[in-house]
């Protein structure tokens, strides 16, 4: 019994701290402004909508990895998955949801983006330290 | 097999633990987060005397879980403290630190005695279900601190992104290792699945506030109010 309400508390303020968790990761990258050429690439020009976050995903694995953003790249696919879920289910009956996760699955393409771009300025900056030595 | 899975995950976290309190101390800002610091160093003293252990004794053999339990049930206390120490950081303006100190040894004596409650009900079967029963408690009433936490954080409007993201990394971690030792108590059968949780979740804190401490700098700032999935 005992076992049982705190595994049900646990899963609910899991799911809210997580949350809150990738919120918090969305909010450090949408102050970033992309660069033109990251933004031709991908072809998010000012907001991104849900659909460019497996695109933009796509040209995030090409680039090699930064360690520093793994994790977090990690958080948000999950997050967005858990988005589309949300979208796919419970939206359906309440459309204000739909309309929140949609906008939420934006910010997670515009945060792959951003990651992207680090990633593009990290091989540079590999590339022009091996041209050097 | 599994034993070696166990090793590798505990001496990856063991690295990143002790890199994150070499680049702490190296940049200055081991005092400020101190109990974090002290954290992270006991839990890689920890995290290798269990790799020595398990090479030794096996994965199934009475030391290693022996030891497995009583260092978590230890580790989980220093998260207190470390819990403690973030609480003293969001309140530092309000000069609330004496009153956490209290608290803090309230909290201490209050666990302890709860643990030697819960050992001396058990006794010889300290290696059944009370120690799990006893690691969930400890586990949930850090999910309970951490959430009164996020909650004096939106009410005061904390806006240092560090702190957030440590608190919050910290609210994911407690949860989910409640969740997975009440489903072990739930489900005792499937000791299998289980054995392999708690290392996987236990790489994920370290990684979340290495990336915190590497990538967020002290004077980001964000509104606590655009965390929350209802507008407030």
């Amino acid at each position: 019994m005992m076992a049982g309400i705190i595994l049900a508390c646990s899963i609910v303020l899991l799911l809210q701290f997580f949350v809150s968790y990738c919120r918090s990761l969305i909010a450090v990258s949408s102050k970033q402004v992309l660069s033109p050429e990251v933004k031709d690439v991908t072809g998010i020009q000012r907001t991104a909508s849900g659909d460019d976050f497996k695109r933009v995903m796509q040209l995030l694995q090409l680039c090699p990895e930064r360690p520093e953003d793994k994790n977090s790249v990690q958080a948000i696919g999950a997050y967005f998955n858990l988005l589309s879920f949300l979208r796919s289910t419970l939206a359906r009956i309440v459309p204000s949801m739909r309309a929140w996760a949609e906008s939420e699955r934006g910010h997670c393409a515009y945060f792959a983006a951003v990651a992207l771009e680090r990633r593009i300025s990290f091989s540079r900056d590999m590339l022009a330290q091996q041209m050097d030595a | 097999m599994p034993g070696l899975v166990i090793n590798i995950l505990d001496l990856l976290t063991a690295l990143l633990q002790a890199s994150i309190v070499v680049v702490s101390i190296a940049k200055g800002y081991s005092r400020r987060y101190l109990t974090i610091n002290l954290y992270l160093a006991a839990s890689t003293i920890v995290l290798f005397s269990r790799y020595y252990i398990l090479s030794q004794h096996g994965l199934l053999s009475a030391e290693y879980i022996y030891f497995y339990y009583y260092s978590d049930a230890l580790l989980t206390i220093g998260l207190y403290f470390t819990l403690m120490g973030l609480y003293a950081t969001v309140f530092e303006e309000m000069k609330a630190a004496q009153y956490l100190r209290v608290f803090t040894i309230l909290l201490l004596i209050g666990t302890a005695a709860f643990t030697c409650a819960v050992v001396q009900q058990s006794g010889p079967r300290m290696i059944t279900r009370y120690v799990v029963e006893m690691s969930q408690n400890l586990y949930f009433v850090g999910v309970v601190l951490t959430y009164v936490l996020w909650g004096a954080i939106l009410k005061l409007r904390e806006t240092r992104t560090r702190v957030i993201q440590l608190v919050l990394s910290l609210g994911v971690y407690f949860s989910a290792f409640a969740g997975n030792y009440a489903l072990r108590n739930l489900y005792p059968q499937m000791h299998v699945v289980w054995e392999f949780v708690p290392p996987v979740l236990g790489c994920l804190l370290p990684l979340s506030w290495a990336r915190a401490f590497w990538s967020v700098s002290e004077e980001a700032r964000l509104a606590p109010s655009r965390l929350m999935a209802v507008p407030r």
